[in-house]
């Protein structure tokens, strides 16, 4: 076990002061939600200034609720299809901070190896499968994934996750419809963070919410409080109990609030200001954390040996991934084919 | 008993289907109606709705489904209802399915099978020659069987290939050429092509439906004195240099014949190939015999003007083999 993992276990095993389950979901919401808000500031705001990270930056600064509170309830055999802004989805699969921060910086130590940047990187292994730039392409794949599962009488479910824009696309609807017919086991969850890039949901599509689309595939969905982890969880457990029974895809929109450019070159000067304020007050950390201390699942000298803790195990991941070597030019014709 | 081109696909993908449980058949029409050429009449029945998936009409749903079984360690095949369709497909195939592997060592077994071709008055349509669109995509595998012996092989072999591959089957050639097959097992290497008539003077190099083209007008060349010798590609992706440039240094002379259009066909990257690696073996310049730069036209004497044909070989040929 590395050094990073041991903080992440001694962290969940010393969590649950009280030792209730929901006390000890509680510590893990947290725990997962600041990996996150620190891996991603690290890199949006210090690798990449320092041209440490030489390419896209896109981080989901204020929706960590929505893949911790989700990932968390999936079970060792499901597949998840994590977006862009679903950093944490990753480290609720056990990838750790420094093949991430690796990833990032295009060294040998990122799941690519350098292939491919940000979050556009899958383990099999895992059970986490890469997105690419085109947004919507995962989810047919994930209804593929599903109808894998339940070929191999495996009974699992695959997450499918996306953003509000992605369901303008063609693919977002073939892959819902195909899943909604042959009654597959996908739960899609939309991080709705009322953005796509530039582009409002006003002129994204006309229908109030994208579970309004929920309807028309035959698909239970639900609205859910994106920046409430707890609710999001509790969300997903329905979500994935009704895939996992058979019954066919459930949807769960997420609203949520994209508190950032849509990658780190962009200034979001198209945003009202207002709305930066107003969503800031809803920031699902600090949420959290209040209710923490209001149950009382942790003491606010708990949380804040959590935070240290964080600060810590990404440091020593930083380190790690900016000692981890660039590919060696030599491995470029590498791996196109398994054997050419 | 002679099997047709059509009947051997289907018997690879019976018997695929009986040696291994994890392949399975997913496309439009597929089932019941047994596909709209009915390559896969008979599955339905026999392995039933679990594999032989019937879907809607929805090209990247069937090959983004198709990608996500893959992953999941099963072995889908496929089927475009046409090879024109696979464009509503493009963006699962050429980001999604051809660059796993590269990024993140995730192979995608898959196979998308695709009736491509003219000559039926098929129109704009239901005609075209879309391996192009693929064969400057690396990570997808691109095979275009000419006969059912090949056709049946490397149906087989693109199942067990751990890689994405795109088997454009002709549909001229369906229910147009048969030959007896081996009763037992075999396959045909993906990447291999293949010598089909030995020639002196000059090489032509085709694949697909046209390598019945060129050999037709080989035996025309034959009584006019000029020996051509008939290289079937077999797979164009990867493409085997080794026996193109092996014909060209026996012949000194290369024809390069294929039914999709000119720009950006085959023909440029094996003139590429050629004058790369065996130019001071050539006796006369490159031809090219191919479609014209348009959409593959409707109406019989437009059609019959658009695709190429022996005639057509024969002219240039023997033009080259005069030079």
């Amino acid at each position: 076990m590395s050094a990073a993992e041991a903080t992440a276990a001694k962290i969940h095993s010393a969590a649950p002061a009280t030792g209730t389950p929901e006390a000890e979901l509680a510590h893990k919401c947290l725990y997962y939600m600041l990996l996150m808000r620190e891996v991603e500031d690290r890199v949006e705001r210090k690798l990449y200034r320092q041209g440490k990270v030489v390419g896209g930056v896109y981080v989901g600064r204020g929706q960590e609720a929505i893949p911790v509170g989700s990932a968390l309830v999936a079970q060792a055999d499901d597949v998840l299809f994590p977006s862009h802004r679903d950093m944490a989805v990753f480290f609720v699969r056990g990838v750790s901070a420094r093949r991430v921060l690796a990833q990032y910086m295009g060294r040998v130590g990122g799941l690519t190896r350098g292939r491919d940047g940000n979050m556009h990187m899958g383990d099999m292994s895992a059970g986490v499968v890469s997105i690419i730039s085109a947004l919507a392409a995962t989810v047919p794949v994930a209804a593929g994934a599903a109808l894998a599962m339940r070929y191999k009488g495996i009974n699992g479910v695959a997450f499918s996750y996306f953003g509000d824009g992605a369901t303008s696309r063609g693919d977002w609807h073939e892959g819902v419809n195909f899943a909604s017919v042959q009654k597959l086991p996908v739960v899609f969850i939309c991080n709705n963070n009322q953005y796509a890039y530039s582009t409002p949901l006003n002129l994204q599509m006309a229908c109030a919410n994208v579970a309004d689309r929920g309807p028309a595939y035959n698909m239970p969905a639900e609205i859910v409080d994106g920046n409430d982890v707890l609710a999001v969880y509790e969300a997903t457990v329905r979500a994935a109990a009704y895939a996992r029974a058979g019954s066919g895809p459930y949807l769960l929109e997420c609203k949520t609030f994209r508190m950032t450019g849509h990658s780190a070159h962009d200034m979001a000067q198209y945003v009202p200001k207002g709305l930066f304020e107003e969503w800031g007050k809803l920031d699902p950390i600090v949420r959290l954390e209040k209710r923490m201390i209001e149950q009382p699942w942790a003491t606010q000298g708990e949380i804040d040996e959590v935070h240290a803790a964080i600060a810590r195990e990404v440091d020593d991941a930083v380190a790690w991934a900016e000692q981890s070597p660039f590919p060696d030019a030599a491995t470029l014709l590498d791996d196109v084919y398994e054997n050419v | 008993m002679s099997t047709t081109y059509l009947e051997a696909i289907r018997e690879g993908l019976w018997e695929e289907m009986e040696r291994d449980p994890n392949v399975f058949c997913i496309g439009e029409d597929i089932g019941e109606y047994g596909g709209a050429f009915k390559v896969t009449a008979g599955l339905l029945a026999r392995f039933g709705t679990r594999r032989v998936v019937d879907t809607p009409i929805s090209e990247a749903a069937i090959v983004g489904a198709a990608i996500g079984a893959g992953l999941m360690g099963l072995r889908p095949v496929a089927e475009m209802q046409f090879a024109d369709f696979i464009s509503c497909g493009f963006d699962q195939i050429v980001n999604f399915a051809a660059k796993c592997r590269y990024r993140w060592s995730a192979g995608v077994p898959i196979v998308i099978r695709a009736p491509s071709g003219g000559g039926i008055h098929g129109g704009p349509f239901h005609s075209q020659n879309p391996e192009m669109w693929f064969v400057r995509t690396p990570g997808l595998k691109v095979v275009c069987p000419a006969t059912a012996y090949d056709a049946k092989g490397l149906i087989k072999s693109a199942i067990r290939d751990n890689d994405p591959v795109l088997f454009f089957e002709h549909k001229g050639l369906y229910r147009r050429i048969k030959e007896d097959l081996p009763t037992e097992d075999y396959t045909v290497p993906i990447g291999k092509a293949k010598v089909v008539r030995e020639g002196r003077d000059l090489s032509i190099i085709t694949y697909g439906a046209m390598v019945w083209t060129a050999l037709e007008a080989a035996e025309t060349l034959a009584a006019e004195g000029c020996s051509a010798e008939v290289v079937d590609l077999r797979t164009l992706l990867p493409l085997d240099r080794e026996t193109i440039c092996a014909s060209v240094r026996k012949t000194s002379k290369a024809l390069l014949l294929h039914e999709d259009t000119r720009t950006g066909g085959m023909a440029g990257e094996l003139a590429a190939t050629i004058t790369e690696n065996v130019f001071e073996y050539l006796d006369g310049p490159i031809v090219r015999v191919t479609a014209p730069d348009t959409p593959v036209p409707y109406s019989p004497p437009l059609e019959e003007a658009f695709l190429p044909n022996a005639e057509k070989v024969v002219e240039k040929a023997l033009w080259l083999h005069r030079y």
